[in-house]
Parts: structure tokens; sequence; C-alpha cells
């Protein structure tokens, strides 16, 4: 029997994909809000890339002034509730809380950010009064943290932002590549609401740039262009039996149970392959889908797995077992996945080598891919005088986040790589400073 | 394990820990169950004439997750029949013959006073308590704290006391007057067997701010309430040292205001309280605490090789001296022990902004140091510290001398106008205005939108 049993109604699938960080009730808060110390230059507003001031919304918490603290919250990040439920506070602000450096539990500063975001999610309350419209026109591609951040800052300073998004629901991986259990689609959901409201910008869904001519329009049409569309699907493996039935990438499992986990099916052994969180997240909710056995494979040592410590920690808690220096040669079967074909690999000064003569085949009855995703580069490279590095993310100016083609500006996934919703936020948010900067110095 | 019983003025009592007159002695249920748990003795709810309580009528003070840091009532005194109270006093009294039994008394005419103190040695009372310090509601009827304000009304009942009473009376004073020694003194006067100080001070606890109302609120209204709890024990032990100081006084002092711990006791003790009253903290934690109170003392005692109560009472009072027999010579000067540094900077900030200017931080590290010449040892930095024993305050001075402004004074050397170079502000650091404004800001004071 493994941990957790196929759930088989909307009830199971909640319990076993359970909160790890629910939404604090007003004892809870008032009392660990109390904790704070308001430290001078406080350590996690420096660890916070959005640098949200923490002790001074954990203090209006604790004065009674939830919605000031929510206020507080969004001045710096416009995800700020979508960050307190998936940010890794662990490495994050609650790893830098002066607490720790006393064997003292550190604050609960993402769950009390949500306690605050919550009030005001639920009320309503308008918190910003956006500038008057300039008459500026701004075009951005990708309703994810990066494009959503860019339209509320660009919304609040006076222009006419409108967003073009591939898919039907807006906030990109918040809602398609998040863990369950870390937030749920109606808390993603009703910040949207709140913040498209708060900022009235617009999100035209279920459409994707990717044509020349789609570019064409929106250079003709808009003054400026933010680029923030993150990373595509799952990168090929380039090895045989990839194609067979039961074989899925990471990213597109974890949207299908995001938006239809009625549909999934796990089989009773799965096998992940990769060390990132990414690969942590399929493990634990393969597990918690009712897998009997799930088994994460990788390829380096344990130490050099990519994952959050405190994210592999997690996946071990559902039931998943680890197993290290192991590299896939073949994923077996005929046209269903049989297993996977495996060498075993040591890692000397940094390098990787398979040992010869030291392979193996782990019978399974599915295979998550969790090895990375393409660059958008079939859209990328339709831009004229857009330059990529040499990893395929754009090349952008760190202060400005202005592309190599002036009137295109880029953040999130697509510019960094693949970061947290929190990078992607706050540069979405810097970006369109940059923007601003730029139509405004023009003439 | 030390003797922990006591004579309080002749009232014997297992141990010098005493129930506060107040709602936890408000009945024998009561006093019986807290004699149960341990309690050394009681002071009965005070017995008087007539009255109806309010509801509401209490309210609190609370500090971030601790609640009841201060606390305040506008309860009057007992509404209970004065007969029932005194025939479960006897009750008490037969079941538990070691524990003291005080009886509070509030009463006007001297035929009043006599009654009543009659009754209640007839009920087997150990003791009396006169309560003059109750500062709402009794006082605009002449009594309660109006009596403790006027010294010779106070020695007028008192004497109306002695003149009938066979078992020792204590006086309760109230601190809602400038000078606590006055009504001690004249309590003396009177012939009182005792004292005991403080009754609660005259406060309004904090204001509804949606309805515009202190609290606590009846129908709409409030008033001024007494205030006890924590919070005032600060209040109370400088009274309690003021009275131990009376030259020739010599009366037992029972300590009350703010006791929750036997650390707290303690300290009323060694300010010269001979017995200590606790009332707050058992309407908080219930007469569990007494297990804490009596283990606490039990071992404090012990530790420090006294054999009973008697041997620590007022043993801090020769070390209250006034302002000017200071050594002005005795110099401290914060040290930080960085290994229990926890870098949260609140020293700093607190020196930075609220101090001299005495801590200073460097590049790359979040470990505040100390500017030793800018510190003039004030304590702060060490208050503040959440790190226990990180920042401590370490002697610089030699210890080879010793001058008092007193000293100065008497030979004629103090300082005579803000330039004299013998006024100590002229030795301080001071930052140029100019430097007020700092050039690299921490990530908070930057303007987010």
């Amino acid at each position: 029997m493994a941990e957790y049993k196929t759930p088989a109604t909307e009830a199971d699938f909640e319990a076993n994909f359970a909160q790890i960080k629910p939404l604090m009730n007003a004892n809870e808060a008032y009392y660990e809000s109390g904790r704070c110390l308001f430290c001078y230059d406080a350590p996690c507003v420096n660890a916070c890339p959005t640098s949200i001031d923490i002790p001074l919304f954990i203090r209006q918490i604790n004065s009674g002034n939830a919605s000031g603290a929510a206020k507080t919250i969004y001045d710096s990040n416009y995800f700020g509730n979508a960050c307190g439920k998936v940010c890794p506070t662990e490495v994050l602000c609650e790893g830098a809380c002066v607490y720790t450096n006393q064997g003292v539990k550190a604050i609960e500063i993402g769950r009390l950010q949500n306690f605050a975001t919550d009030k005001v999610l639920k009320t309503g309350k308008p918190l910003y009064k956006t500038l008057p419209k300039n008459g500026k026109k701004v075009a951005i591609i990708g309703a994810g943290p990066a494009g959503i951040s860019c339209a509320c800052e660009l919304s609040f300073s006076g222009y006419n932002a409108t967003v073009f998004e591939a898919k039907s629901l807006p906030s990109g991986l918040t809602v398609h590549g998040v863990a369950p259990y870390k937030i749920t689609n109606e808390e993603v959901l009703a910040e949207m609401d709140f913040l498209q409201k708060q900022f009235g910008f617009e999100i035209k869904y279920n459409s994707k740039i990717e044509t020349a001519e789609d570019l064409q329009k929106l250079e003709t049409e808009f003054d400026a262009v933010f680029i923030g569309v993150g990373l595509g699907k799952t990168a090929s493996l380039q090895m045989p039996g990839e194609n067979l039935e039961n074989c899925l990438g990471a990213v597109e499992f974890i949207e299908q149970l995001r938006l239809n986990h009625a549909e999934i099916k796990v089989g009773e052994k799965v096998i992940v392959l990769g060390g990132g969180n990414t690969a942590m997240d399929a493990a634990s909710e393969s597990a918690r889908m009712g897998a009997e056995e799930v088994v994460l494979a990788y390829r380096r040592d344990q130490t050099e797995m990519g994952a959050y410590a405190f994210e592999y920690e997690l996946a071990k808690h559902a039931g998943v077992k680890g197993i290290f220096n192991v590299q896939p040669l073949e994923i077996l079967g005929t046209d269903k996945v049989a297993g996977v074909k495996f060498i075993r690999t040591e890692t000397l000064n940094g390098k990787i080598s398979t040992i010869p003569g030291s392979e193996f085949i782990l019978p399974c009855d599915m295979v998550i891919k969790a090895t990375g995703q393409e660059k958008q580069r079939n859209l990328l490279h339709q831009i004229s005088g857009l330059e990529l590095a040499s990893n395929g993310t754009i090349k952008i100016n760190e202060a400005t986040f202005q592309t190599t083609k002036p009137k295109y500006f880029a953040g999130g996934d697509a510019a960094n790589g693949g970061m947290e919703v929190v990078n992607a936020a706050n540069e979405g948010k810097r970006a369109a400073k940059g923007i601003h900067q730029f139509l405004t110095e023009k003439r | 394990m030390a003797d922990l019983s006591i004579n309080f003025a002749g009232i014997k009592s297992p141990n010098p820990f005493w129930l506060a007159s107040a709602p936890p002695t408000n009945t024998g249920y009561q006093v019986m169950k807290a004699f149960d748990a341990g309690w050394g003795g009681a002071v009965w709810k005070t017995l008087a004439v007539p009255v109806i309580n309010t509801s509401s009528r209490y309210g609190s003070v609370n500090y971030k997750d601790k609640r009841m840091v201060g606390f305040n009532n506008i309860e009057l005194i007992s509404d209970r029949p004065v007969a029932d109270n005194l025939r479960e006093i006897e009750e008490v009294k037969k079941r538990f013959t070691d524990s003291a039994v005080i009886a509070s008394l509030m009463f006007q005419t001297r035929e009043e006073w006599h009654r009543i103190v009659r009754d209640v040695e007839n009920a087997g009372a150990d003791g009396i308590e006169l309560n003059f310090g109750c500062p709402h509601g009794m006082c605009e009827r002449g009594m309660g704290s109006a009596v403790g304000q006027e010294p010779k009304v106070l020695q007028t009942i008192v004497e109306w006391v002695m003149e009938v009473a066979k078992i020792p009376v204590i006086v309760k004073l109230t601190p809602n007057i400038t000078d606590i020694t006055q009504p001690a003194i004249a309590a003396k006067a009177g012939g009182a067997n005792a004292i005991s100080l403080i009754n609660t001070i005259q406060s309004l606890v904090g204001v509804d701010i949606d309805n515009f109302v202190p609290y606590p609120i009846v129908d709409g209204k409030s008033t001024n309430g007494g205030y006890c709890g924590p919070a005032v024990k600060p209040v109370a032990l400088n009274m309690v040292k003021n009275c131990a100081q009376i030259p020739g006084f010599n009366l037992p002092i029972s300590g009350i205001g703010g006791i929750e711990t036997w650390r707290d006791a303690v300290e009323f003790m060694l300010l010269g309280s001979g017995s200590v009253q606790i009332a707050t903290a058992v309407m908080h934690y219930g007469f569990g605490i007494i297990r804490e109170l009596t283990s606490g003392l039990n071992n404090y005692l012990d530790e420090k090789g006294f054999a009973s109560v008697n041997e620590i009472v007022g043993k801090a009072v020769p070390n209250v001296t006034s302002w000017e027999n200071l050594n002005l010579k005795y110099e401290v000067k914060a040290e930080i022990h960085e290994e229990k540094c926890i870098e949260c900077q609140l020293c700093y900030t607190a020196c930075e902004d609220g101090a001299h200017q005495a801590i200073g931080l460097r590049e790359g590290s979040r470990i505040p140091y100390i500017i030793k010449e800018n510190c003039v040892g004030c304590n702060l930095c060490s208050l503040v510290c959440p790190s226990e024993g990180c920042i401590t305050m370490e002697r610089v001075d030699d210890g080879s001398q010793h001058l008092t402004w007193k000293q100065m004074t008497a030979a004629g050397d103090i300082p005579t106008d803000f330039n004299d170079p013998r006024a100590g502000g002229l030795l301080h650091h001071a930052n140029p205005t100019e430097q007020a404004f700092v050039t690299k800001r921490p990530l908070h004071y930057e303007a987010k939108v």
C-alpha cells in the first residue's frame, strides 16, 4: 500500500493534495505576527526578490490593519497572494529570519502574507487609484506572472495595457505549473480577478502570438511590446522510446493535474527523471495520485540536485524513493512504457561519466520527464533584431529589461531561463518601469 | 527546604502568598479551593455597605501575544450580604485552621466599624484589612481611596477600629496620592498593626475606537477604573520601598501589585514586604499558580542559603538611595558578544535613533559594533536585544574613585552654567546634523510605487 490511495472523489483529491500552507486564522496571525522583532534593515526584506517590507506588513497585521498590510505587499509584488503560497520561503524570507540564528522557528512570513492579501481579495477593497490614461499602448505577450505584473504597473502609471494569452486562463505557471498542494486554482484566479479590477488592463485569451504577421500587428498598434512568454514544452531527451504511451513531460503532466485531474491515471510504478524542483513536484504528485511506487531517478549525486532540500523532503514524505547516479539510456516498451534502461554514473571533479557494463533495467508503467523545458525559439526567432543568449534566453538590459530590439522588453522565464514566480513578478514590474522610461524619454 | 511560614503582625500563615481582596476571594467556595491548592492566606473580598455591581466590569491591556499585562476593573466591593460572608468565613476557618483569613472591610460610621470588627472576629478571622484604596465608585461616596487620600480621616477611622479590634489590623493604601508615606504614617499614628499596598491605580484602560467609548463599556458609557496586573509592579515596588524607608516606621508591609511569579514575590520581599498578595494572576490563571510560587521561592531560598522568608525581607532596601548619592565616577559600556548575536540590529536602531549613536554597522556584516567613545552606558541596547546575554554592560572605570552629586554640592564643585566643563554633556559625542540624512538607505526606506 502506498502512502496515498488513488483519489476517487473530489474530496479524496483535496485530502491528498491538502494545502501545505493553509490560510491562517485570525488567532494564528495575531500570535505569529506578535513574534516579529521588527529588525532594522531586515534580512527577510533583502532576501525577497521583490523587497516586500515584511516587518512593516507584519506589524500592520498585529495592529489590526490587514488591508494596510495587503497594500504594503502589493506595493512591492502584484503576485502577493500567490507568492505567499508558492514562494520557496524556506530559502528566501523565512530562511533569512534572524530567529533561525537562535535556533528559534522562523516567522511564518508566507502564511502571514496570505492572511493579509486574502482579506482584500475577499472584500475587493480598492487599494490603488490609477493615474489618468496617457494615451500610450503597450502589448504584453503572455499572461504569466511577468506579463500580468507588467500590465498592473503600466496600467497604474496610465498606460493602456493589453495582454495576449495563448491559453484560456491567466497567471501562467501559477495556475498551470505549480503543485496543487501549494495553491488552489480558485486562489490564483481570485488574485488575477482582483488585479484586473484594481488596474483595469485587458487580457485577450486564446490569442497566441505566433506568426510574423501577429508581431507586425503588435508593433504597428502598440508603442511598446513586453515579452513574457516563459518557457515551452518539456524538452526532448533524444532517446528511444520517448514517444511511447505513458511517457510524458512533467510540465504537461502538472498542467493536466491542475486543470483536469479527473482525467489523470498514474501508473502503478512511476519513474520520474530529473533532480529539479519540477521533478520533486511531479514525483510527489504521482504519489498523491495513488501510484504504488514512485522512483525519482537523477543522473548525478543527491547533493547536486537542483531542487531545494525541503522539496525533496516533501517528496520523500509522500513516499517517493530517490535513486542517484543513474542515467536513462532508453525507455522500453512496445506501445506502452514498460521500463527504463539506466546506466550508472559517477561524478569526478564535477564531471559525470558512465560506468561501462553497469546497465540495468527498472520496470515501470509510466515515465515523467522533468528534465527541463524548451525555449520559445519559434516565436523569438521571428522578431528580427532580437538577440538571444547562447542558452536561448532573451538578452536584456538588466536595469531596464529592454531587449536588443528597442521597442521590445522582456522578463520572466523567457529572459531569466526559468526561476520562481516571485522573480518573474519582480521582473515584469521593473520592465514596466523600463517601458515607462523608454516611452517618456523618446521625444 | 526553607521555612516558608510567616508571622505577619501576628497573623500566621504557612507561606507568604495571600490572595488579595478581589473576585478570587468573593466566596467561601473559592477560598476553600484556594487553601486546598496551597495558598497561605486570603484577604476576603471587601465586606461593606450594600452595593450593586455593573455589567461589564473589566478591561485589559494586551501586549502583542500577551493578554492582560495590565488589568482594570470598575467592580465595587462584595455585593453579597455581610451575613453570608461572615458565615462562610466561619466555615472556612473551621476547615482550614492553619491558613490565614483576613477580612477586608469598608464602612462609614464609627458604630458600623465597631460592629463589623466584632462580627468578623467572632467569625474567626485572623486579621482585618481596612480598604482605604478603592479608586472608583466607592470613593465617590466618601469611602475607599477618598479615605486613603486624606491622612487625617484615615487616622481617625483607624483609631475607631483599634478601639475594639483584638486581632491584627492592616491598613490598605491607595497609590492615587502624591506621597504614599503620608497615609502610611497616619495609619501607624492611628495604631494600625501593618499596612498593605498598593491598591489599584486610577485608569482608563483603553478606548473602543469604533464607538468612541473607553473600556469597560456599560450601556455606551464608561468610568475610570482601578489598574492592576503585571504592568503596575514597578509603581508598587517603588511605593513599598518608600514605606519601608520611613524612618522608625517598623510596621510590617504586605506587598501588592502585579505579582505573578515567585520572582516578582521575591522582589517585593527584598524591598520590605513580609507577605505578598495576588489577585490578577489568579484571575488569569487560577489558583494553580501557587505551586509555581511556593516551589520557586523555596528553591531561591535554598540556593541562596536562607533558612526562612524573614531573612530576605527588606534586604534590598539599603541599596535604594536618592540620585544625589549615586557614584558619578562609576562607568559601564556596552559589549556585544558576537557569538550570541542574531543580527536583528535592534540595538543599532535603538541607539542610533533613541540614544547616543554609539553603535555602528560594518560593511559585509550584520553584527553591529559598539563605538566605545560614544557609549554613555545607558543600557538601552542590552534591554532591546532579544538574545539573552548577547549585550552586557561592562565596568570600565577602575573603581578607585567615588564622587556623588551630594559630595560635589557640599564641596561647592557643581557646574553652574551650560558651558561649565564640569557639566557632563560637554564630553558627550554628538553627530553633526548634516549627517542625519543617510546616503545608503536600507531597502525598506525606498518608496515602492
